[in-house]
This record gives C-alpha cells, structure tokens and sequence, in this order.
C-alpha cells in the first residue's frame, strides 16, 4: 500500500492540489482533507499548504488555527506524526502553537515571489532527512508574512537544539537569523515559508524540492510501520 | 446581565516591524509635517458582550485576545470598556 498523505484545505488555500501532484509523482497517495473534518482518515503524514486560508482575516493562519482538522492534525503531531507546514501552512502551525514563535510582515515591505537558495542545517528532521547537511537548494518563496520572529530565551533553545532546519542564503525578507524553516521539538513537526512543491520538476526551474518532500514520504512511511 | 461596549486596540510590540507606520512616517514630512515621529498602525476590534458585571466582561474580553484577537509574541493589546445606556 502507498503512502497516504493528507493535505489540509482551508477556504483560500490554493497549494493543495500541488502538494498534492508532486507525492503522487513521488509514489504516495495524496488526500485532500477538508478544514471542517474532525479525522484525518488515517493519513500517513499531514501537509498543511499554501495560501490564504480565510483571507488571512485578523492575522495569517489565525482562524484557520480553529478549524475541526487542526484539531485532528495537533493530536496527531502530539503522537509523532509528521507534519510539515508550507507557506501559509508554517504560519497557521506557528498561530496553533504547534511552532513556536510568528511571521510578520516581509522587512522591505514586499510581497516576495522569486527564487531562493536555502541551506539544509540539520537532516534531524521529517523533511531534511534525505538531504544533506550544508546542502544548496533552490526553492522559490511566494509571501508578504514571511518574516520570522521569535523571542530571544525561544530564538537560544531553537540553536541550541538545532531546530533551525532551513536558512536562506541570502535572507529576501528580513528573517531572524536568516530562518527559513524550523521543527518542534520532537522534530516531527518543520513549517517553512519557501514552497519544496514548486521545485519538483526542471521544467519549472528547480526539482531541488523533491528531496525534502521525499523525505517528508519516508517519515510517514516509518511512521506507518512503527503504528503497525 | 448588562451589555457592554467594548474596544480593543491591538497594536505591535516593540522591535517588531511596522512597515505601514513607517511608511506614512516617510509620507508626512513631504506633507510638511516635519515634527512628526514614532508613527505606529495597529488595530482595533469593536464588540459588544452581555456579562453580568463589568470584570467578568473583562476577564472574558482577556480571554478572547489571548486566544484569537491577538497574537502575543508579536502584538499587545489594551482593553476598553464602557457600559451603554441601555440596560
């Protein structure tokens, strides 16, 4: 049996069906999950996506934080599943408090949507475990909150417990610590803003996305075994 | 039970960015405001709630920013109440 990945999808998310396509090119089984469902199904992994979710309303990802599915998807994460947030999904994860800290506004103010080369700094991670320490990758970011900020005691402990997982290169929106992605402490949970979706293939520019979400693939399949 | 009228202002912490306060920070001068600093945008979130005093209102107003009206790794809020005429 394949993999079963779960994508969550809010009203106004709209990378669901690219996450989607890309564990289906990858041999998994992708599955949209509905914001108003209480289950995941028993989904392998959980996938929140890019987008708007609810507009964005109040803040980024904070009524999608409510939805019945979040529910579901922290009880899994509490369990070990993995769960990876992309984009949007990094900040809904951070309003849920299954991430620490927030993304603010881009520093210059922009909607950033181009290329960025990110360095793997841990492969302790359920999306860096098939990439290598130290390792280029190019994948593009498409965001106005992506910022990372967080307070100093939480900024140490992600250091000192190497949760950075990913930094740009070359920091495009004023990051903390040129953060682009960090994982929980468990490491079973890593939101980022850049999209590993949209770097899956050398027609669209990059297919440097594949290793993370391939490693995202594996966690869910390891995690499948230890279940059974 | 008596109704209240509530104001919330959410506004930035410090250090966090406020691109939109600095911008028009940037614009004033060239109106020939030139005396003008510390310019800040937040937010502010208008309700009504029934509650059977003043400090339950508050303490549920409380309530309803930590969890949802804002964020408090990046924001602060302050809470306003008055009680309307009506009873």
């Amino acid at each position: 049996m394949s993999t079963r990945v779960g994508v969550v999808q809010f009203p106004g998310t709209n990378c669901e069906l690219d996450v989607v396509h890309v564990v289906e090119q990858l041999g998994g089984e992708g599955e949209i999950l509905f914001h108003a469902e209480r289950t995941l199904r028993g989904v392998d992994a959980v996938v929140v996506p890019g987008g708007f979710a609810h507009g964005d309303y109040l803040r980024t990802g904070a009524i999608a934080r409510f939805s019945p599915v979040m529910d579901a998807v922290s009880e899994f994460a509490a369990a070990g599943g993995p769960v990876v947030g992309i984009c949007n999904g990094f900040q809904v994860l951070c309003e849920a408090g299954l991430l620490p800290g927030a993304l603010q506004k881009n520093a210059g103010l922009k909607f950033l949507c181009q290329d960025t080369v990110i360095r793997v700094e841990t492969t302790d991670s359920v999306l860096t475990s098939e990439a290598a320490v130290a390792q280029h990758l190019r994948v593009p970011i498409n965001h106005f909150e992506g910022n990372y900020v967080c307070d100093d005691p939480t900024l140490a402990v992600l250091r000192a417990e190497q949760r950075i997982v990913l930094r740009y290169v070359e920091n495009p929106n004023g990051s903390l610590d040129d953060i682009a992605g960090i994982c929980n402490e468990g490491r079973n949970v890593v939101g980022l803003m850049p999209h590993p979706e949209r770097a899956s293939d050398p027609l669209l520019g990059s297919a440097d996305g594949l290793s993370l979400l391939r490693s995202l693939l594996a966690a869910a399949d390891r995690a499948a075994a230890s279940a059974a | 039970m008596s109704t209240y009228a509530v104001t919330v202002d959410v506004t930035h912490l410090p250090g966090i960015l406020d691109p939109q306060g600095a911008t028009i920070e940037r614009a004033l001068p060239a109106l020939g405001y030139t005396n003008v600093s510390e310019v800040h945008v937040g937010k502010t979130i208008r309700l009504t709630i029934e509650a059977a005093d003043e400090p339950a209102a508050l303490a549920q107003v409380d309530e309803m920013c930590h969890r949802l009206l804002a964020n408090p790794v990046i924001e602060a809020f302050e809470i306003a109440i008055e009680e309307p005429a009506r009873a």
